[in-house]
């Protein structure tokens, strides 16, 4: 009955330890579909930064002679109604799309985290005039929002940068108004702040580290809302001026000629979809890799 | 006293992503009527599991219940199909459970009220009027002041101790022959704890339900259990009556649990005992004793032979241990 | 909004031959309108007439506001409170079931369609159906809008499209939603004690899931009433039906002020009444939030 084993092996005392890292590397990659969102996103990258190259045509260059032709070899997806090339205007629009997308992004997250931080840290009078207008901020249509600032401020893409960023701020705003008003809680921020520490010290050196995880969490499922506002806006004609590749322009434009020409319309909205759907996919990634819950997921 | 449960051989194991947990590997115990036995061992022994798994009430995936049989009412439950109608009649009806946390094992967005006759609509086909008043004199029996009123009442109006005694009252309500208690005095105040389980004992007497405590504290199981059983990684390491085990401790592990508590009769400067070691990992498993790496009492054997079986030492007392501590533990205490 | 750059003056002129205009001329329509006076002035002038009932007189319609909004405002409403019952009615249930099956066909089913939902853009989800069923198959009128009371069938066919496609998002984003916040309920101890009294799953999800899960969801559809606003400005564009979307967007392009300002603030009006709406149904699910 005594079976041979192997004696003297010793036991795993110490549970597994994984590496923080490691870990979510493992989560985050866990899923194909999110794999794949990071890929379309490096070709998304790749493309904007070697449109030039990329591109078989100048967006541009208007060609008379080739009006609405159809998919061929010459012209992958075919040209619009002033001959241009569909498949280079996509490869450009995805730039247009990106520089927009980023710079919304940034200024948006930017001030409404310095708002929230603002907000929460000071309490009082400050938070409830900055909340009450993140409040009607947000209350409001997004698009219906952009759109008139847009508007007025005039077209180009600056203003509806600005527009969009608008817009976006009030989640930041309260994320890190929330954070801080949880973390201002703790004891170590009273620690500090009895060594003296000033409250710009302590508000930057110890409340925003902590908040990145879900910072990261919101930017990037924020993407891909932004980019469907941007094609928005620019579908309604507003933001990028004629001549200038967008995917929603490219998609208002193509509406004329839908019976003739259907795919002027329905490969740059195709694009914003692929784009779309990939920056969702890998924003649930680092959502579920973030998520402490799911750490050593059963 | 007749047999009412007898738990053969379970097994229950767990796919995770690091491996095989074979968190149940082979117990067996019996419950007499009007019993109380008490089920010690330490946070991850499996305790819980095992009585989770008596109820069928492991979620699939990813967790199994591979092996053994579970005898109650001259029928195997584990042949019972997991959401069968005689299955569900036994939970709650029959055998009925009740968990750690008070406040999060009632239902926030329902009145104490309804969870309550929803055991006795189901079980005993009252009608509402019929268990509402039934209810009230549940809680009063748990002793809930001024019942009638409270019983409107939402879980977070009532206190922790309140709560424990509703989910008592929850549990009792349809007479089950078996009353499972998970740690039910792990997450209230050490004042309540007394209350919590007098009342339960109380209980016990009252419906004639037989009681499976389930805890790591030696204290309760000292005073109100019969019988005891200690586990260790899966496994039962010790068996016997109550009074057995705590003047005769005689497997490794439960010595050492009894010498981690403090006496008042110690003298104040010694260090406090513990059991060296971690607990076990229990993925990957070797086939020795689960206890040898902290084992002071280890013997040759110990490292050459699977785990022991368990054999009679006296009676009603078993151990599962290779070695002889006999004459070690004078030394020891 | 009158903070803004952009002479509304100038742009209304621009009609017409601005050359022709002398300096004095059009200070004299300045004067008219009432905007050579200062800002402030203005302002309070026109919210005295809101809470006349009077939103002021488009500049170049010379309609009153009101009775734009009036014309366009049912419209919205009509095809937006569809669009929101699509919402509760296809993707709640979509998401519990999703959420009770998890890992199975139905989940992976659901959660795909609902991954896709919110990623196409809602014009371009327009126009694919107008291709597809209205000059393809030819099954779907494709453009206007029918009052249901004018006729009924032609009005419910006629909004078919529009309000399948605005729905899309809100349809998808409840899904994922209502099983995300399902999920996390069925892990919680009440539902296993819950189990362990013997209750069939049915009841289990029924009566002690849902109406934890659902909490996080009704402030979901709270924005959505707000997006929903904005998707019609995009769905009345391309279907060409006009609601307070397509008036919003012809007053700002053409920078009506009057108009703008107008839609704004009924806009604005019905959203926060559906967030009070939204924040009284808190108590009826959440005991918890009732009782202070």
């Amino acid at each position: 009955m005594s079976e041979k084993n192997s004696i003297g092996k010793d036991f795993q005392e110490v549970p597994l330890r994984v590496s923080g890292f490691k870990r979510f590397n493992r989560v985050f990659f866990s899923r194909g579909l999110v794999t794949f969102g990071l890929v379309i996103i490096v070709a998304f990258i790749i493309i904007t930064i070697f449109a030039p190259q990329l591109a078989p045509y100048d967006p541009n260059e208007l060609d008379m002679g080739s009006t609405l032709l159809q998919p061929s070899w010459e012209h992958l997806l075919g040209t619009d109604a002033l001959g241009r090339d569909t498949m280079s205007r996509i490869i450009f629009g995805a730039r247009t799309s990106l520089i927009i997308v980023i710079m919304a992004l940034c200024f948006g997250a930017t001030v409404g985290n310095v708002l929230g931080l603002i907000a929460g840290y000071f309490g009082g009078i400050t938070y409830a005039i900055i909340m009450r207008l993140i409040d009607a901020l947000m209350a409001f249509p997004m698009i219906l929002l952009a759109l008139t600032v847009a508007a007025l401020l005039g077209g180009g893409m600056r203003n509806v940068i600005v527009a969009l960023s608008i817009g976006m701020l009030p989640p930041y705003a309260r994320l890190m108004c929330g954070q801080v008003l949880t973390i201002k809680e703790n004891d170590y921020i009273t620690a500090t702040r009895s060594f003296g520490a000033s409250n710009l010290r302590i508000m930057l050196r110890h409340i925003v580290p902590n908040a990145f995880p879900p910072l990261i969490v919101l930017i990037t499922m924020q993407v891909g809302h932004v980019i469907l506002m941007e094609a928005g806006l620019s579908f309604l004609g507003v933001g990028i001026a004629p001549p200038a590749a967008a995917w929603g322009g490219m998609v208002s434009d193509g509406y004329q000629y839908l019976l003739k020409s259907p795919i002027l319309s329905v490969a740059p909205g195709f694009a914003i979809m692929l784009v779309v759907f990939a920056f969702n996919m890998i924003g649930d990634g680092f959502r579920d890799a973030f998520d402490p819950r799911l750490r050593g997921k059963l | 006293m007749s047999t009412i449960l007898e738990v053969k051989n379970l097994k229950t194991q767990f796919i995770t992503d690091g491996g095989l947990v074979k968190a149940v590997d082979g117990i067996s115990y019996y419950v007499n009527e009007k019993e109380i036995i008490g089920l010690v061992g330490e946070s991850g022994c499996g305790k819980s599991v095992s009585q989770l798994s008596v109820l069928q009430l492991i979620t699939n995936p990813p967790g199994r219940i591979v092996d053994g049989e579970i005898i109650f009412e001259k029928q195997d439950l584990l042949k019972l199909d997991v959401n069968s109608a005689e299955m569900r009649s036994i939970r709650g009806g029959k055998i009925a459970m009740i968990f750690q946390e008070p406040m999060t094992s009632l239902n926030p967005v329902l009145t104490i009220n309804r969870q309550l006759t929803e055991m006795l609509e189901l079980h005993l086909n009252m009608t509402s009027q019929v268990a509402r008043e039934r209810s009230i004199e549940l809680l009063k029996l748990v002793g809930i002041p001024e019942a009638s009123e409270r019983i409107d009442d939402y879980p977070h109006q009532f206190s922790g101790g309140m709560r424990q005694r509703a989910m008592i009252a929850i549990a009792l309500s349809c007479n089950p022959r078996v009353l499972i208690a998970d740690e039910p005095t792990t997450a209230v105040d050490v004042t309540i704890q007394a209350q919590i389980l007098e009342l339960m004992a109380d209980m016990v007497e009252h419906f004639n339900t037989s009681l499976v405590l389930v805890t790591h504290n030696l204290g309760i199981v000292a005073r109100y259990a019969h019988r005891i059983y200690v586990m260790y990684a899966g496994r039962i390491v010790e068996s016997g009556t109550s009074k057995a085990i705590f003047s005769n401790p005689r497997h490794p592990y439960t010595l050492g649990l009894m010498t981690s508590v403090p006496r008042l009769d110690e003298p104040r400067k010694r260090k406090l005992a513990t059991i060296k070691g971690l607990p076990p990992n229990l993925i990957n498993m070797p086939p020795t004793c689960a206890f040898l790496p902290r084992c002071p009492y280890a013997i040759d054997r110990c490292k050459q032979d699977i785990w022991p079986e368990m054999r009679l030492i006296e009676e009603q007392h078993h151990i599962s241990c290779y070695a002889d501590i006999e004459k070690e533990k004078n030394a020891y205490i | 909004m009158r903070t803004l750059p952009g002479d509304p003056l100038i742009m209304y002129l621009s009609q017409d031959d601005m050359a022709d205009f002398s300096t004095e001329e059009l200070d004299k329509l300045r004067h008219e309108w009432g905007m050579d006076r200062p800002m402030a002035v203005q302002y309070i002038d026109w919210v005295g007439g809101v809470l006349h009932g009077d939103l002021g007189t488009s500049m170049f319609t010379h309609v009153t506001v009101s009775s734009e909004i009036i014309r366009a405002l049912p419209k919205t409403l009509y095809i937006g409170s569809l669009a929101f019952l699509l919402s509760i009615i296809v993707g709640v249930p979509a998401g519990v079931i999703a959420a009770i099956r998890r890992g199975g066909w139905l989940d992976t089913v659901v959660t795909m369609f609902a991954n896709l939902g919110i990623t196409i853009p809602i014009f371009w989800m327009g126009i694919l159906t107008i291709y597809l069923f209205g000059l393809y198959l030819g099954w779907l009128p494709i453009q206007g809008y029918t009052s249901p009371l004018d006729d009924f069938w032609l009005s419910t066919r006629k909004i078919i499209l529009p309000v399948f496609c605005l729905s899309i998002f809100a349809v998808a984003a409840s899904a994922r939603q209502t099983r995300s916040s399902m999920l996390e309920v069925i892990q919680q101890d009440y539902i296993r004690f819950a189990y362990s009294k013997g209750l069939p799953e049915r009841v289990v999800i029924m009566r002690h899931a849902l109406k934890n899960g659902l909490i996080p969801v009704i402030t979901l559809k709270g924005m959505h009433v707000s997006m929903l606003f904005g998707g019609s400005v995009l769905i009345e564009t391309v279907f060409n039906i006009p609601g307070m979307g397509r008036l919003a967007v012809d007053g700002v392009f053409s920078l009506d002020y009057a108009i703008v300002q107008g839609v704004i603030l009924i806009i604005a009006a019905v959203v926060t009444i559906s967030n009070l709406v939204v924040d009284i149904s808190y108590g009826w699910f959440d005991p918890r939030v009732r009782y202070r």
